[in-house]
């Protein structure tokens, strides 16, 4: 899933200053489960809104919501007869729902409540950790599933390299060596001989690095 | 170690002799005269001079202007070249700017992670990684191609070199990791700063086991400890380093002023114990912001004068 991790509330009450009806919007998708952003997160930051206008004396009226997902065009419909009421949304959607909002409701200032960080999984209750960089071209069938470009620092195709020590990388101890964990797992399951070749420069250009990325299924537009 | 070229430091290796390099790191600002001071000390002394590319992320004088500098003073450059800074674009493009200038020899590393340099808020680039970079130098000068397939019909002519830490983990893929390195290319290798002699040649003894000190040669890295402040610091701090604790103990054991001149006696002791170990062809002494002390300390390893090749 996509984690992201709540901006600050200075930061919010910056961005809306002057709004005097501003809707708190959650996503039932990935930040209601990364504990971001969806309805529970979406009534926290609220209070809090409520709180800081209601000391500064400032007449600002906050309310929450939260749709199914922000990044599918008809749960934004649902907002239709409803966004008319506020002058500004905070989503707590990914970057992607922030923007498909803003897309959706084009005369209306959509700012975001999160910061979008990776895509990554709950290693344990309260910690997330990244898998996965959509670079577009997958290469864990060759690397025992442990993806190099996510979890190697340098995201080296031939690691590790010569900072790994007890497992850890140069960057810090408290990360795991990517590399170091690929060899433990083609050791474990008896491919060590995909260490014996040198893999050649791959391409990027399924990744960031080819702009912004489309994916069309055909039968599915029928 | 097949294509020859006219690299001085190849032809020295080849014929059976031990090659020796150093290193100069170029200076954080502009001061053109103070590469030339750094090699001119050192230049008599060795066969090639390492320029360092940005080492440890911090910013200073590109290797590549450093060694066309060095180039001109007459002495044999090693251009070093990161893959953290770069795009493919960029380094082929200052792989052939080397080339028009006769440069001969270089070093392809991944380098340091930018967060531990001057400037970790940078983005890093990494679109290759060391092994590739050698396959990329390696097939401009072999097959005068471009990673594009644009043919060239002038290439570069270079000695392609590697780095390796015999040192890092796990230890048991580092000689498999070096076979990787010299099927992508390299002909030689520069190791990381050896303390752990054993541990050296444990490894090296893979190397000669699974015949690799054949198809490259082996330059073992040394670095003088200035003092016993260096060596704890060496040893906890910088990543890959594997400092043995006698080696603590002995610069501990001398007075503070006389610990230079004991971290110079080691490093020579070292290199006689290291002739004796089969498959090292040379010695890259790494003297940092030490070089006045190269000349020294190849003149007590019995390492000069430097042979002359035509």
């Amino acid at each position: 899933m996509i984690i992201a991790k709540g901006k600050p509330v200075e930061e919010i009450i910056n961005d809306i200053r002057g709004y005097k009806k501003v809707l708190v919007l959650g996503c039932d998708g990935c930040v209601t489960v990364c504990e971001a952003g969806g309805m529970k997160e979406a009534q926290i930051l609220g209070s809090a809104l409520r709180m800081h206008f209601r000391l500064q004396g400032e007449d600002v009226s906050v309310e929450e919501a939260s749709l199914t997902r922000q990044c599918d065009r008809p749960y934004l419909a649902q907002l239709n007869d409803k966004i008319g009421n506020y002058d500004a949304v905070v989503s707590l959607a990914c970057g992607a729902g922030v923007q498909f909002m803003a897309e959706t409701f084009d005369n209306k200032p959509i700012f975001p409540g999160v910061n979008t960080c990776f895509i990554g999984v709950t290693e344990e209750k309260g910690v997330w950790t990244e898998r996965c960089q959509a670079c577009g071209d997958c290469v864990l069938a060759s690397t025992g599933g442990i993806c190099p470009v996510a979890r190697c620092s340098k995201r080296m195709s031939n690691g590790p390299c010569g900072g790994s020590a007890n497992g850890k990388c140069e960057v810090s101890k408290e990360t795991d060596c990517g590399w170091h964990l690929i060899y433990e797992r083609l050791k474990q399951l008896g491919q060590l001989d995909r260490f014996s070749k040198p893999t050649s420069a791959r391409s990027w250009s399924t990744s960031r690095d080819g702009g912004p990325r489309k994916v069309i299924k055909e039968v599915a537009r029928i | 170690m097949s294509t020859m070229t006219p690299s001085k430091l190849q032809k020295i290796m080849t014929s059976g002799q031990y090659g020796v390099t150093s290193e100069c790191g170029p200076p954080r600002d502009c001061n053109g005269a103070a590469i030339e001071e750094k090699a001119r000390l050192i230049g008599k002394h060795v066969d090639a001079i390492n320029v360092t590319d940005n080492q440890t992320a911090v910013v200073r004088v590109s290797s590549l202007a450093s060694c066309i500098r060095i180039k001109q003073l007459g002495y044999e450059p090693i251009l070093q070249m990161v893959t953290r800074d770069r795009n493919r674009i960029a380094m082929q493009a200052d792989i052939m700017g080397a080339a028009t200038f006769g440069i001969h020899n270089m070093l392809c590393l991944t380098g340091d992670h930018q967060s531990f340099g001057d400037h970790p808020t940078a983005a890093n680039v990494f679109d290759l990684d060391s092994t590739q970079l050698l396959q990329t130098v390696t097939m401009m000068r072999d097959e005068k191609k471009l990673m594009s397939g644009h043919e060239m019909k002038v290439g570069p002519e270079m000695f392609v070199g590697a780095a390796e830490n015999p040192f890092a983990d796990p230890f048991e893929i580092r000689v498999a990791r070096l076979a990787k390195k010299v099927a992508a290319g390299a002909q030689f290798i520069q190791t990381q700063c050896i303390y752990n002699i054993p541990k050296f040649k444990q490894w090296m003894q893979g190397v000669v086991d699974q015949g690799l000190h054949e198809k490259v040669f082996i330059m073992a890295g040394l670095t003088p400890m200035k003092s016993l402040g260096m060596a704890k610091y060496m040893k906890a701090r910088v990543p890959g380093m594997d400092v043995p604790d006698e080696l603590i103990k002995r610069m501990g054991g001398v007075h503070k002023e006389k610990q230079a001149e004991e971290g110079i006696n080691v490093l020579i002791e070292m290199v006689e114990e290291l002739k004796q170990v089969k498959g090292v062809s040379g010695f890259h002494i790494m003297a940092i912001e030490w070089e006045e002390k190269v000349p020294e300390i190849v003149e007590r390893a019995g390492l000069y004068p430097r042979p002359e090749v035509s």
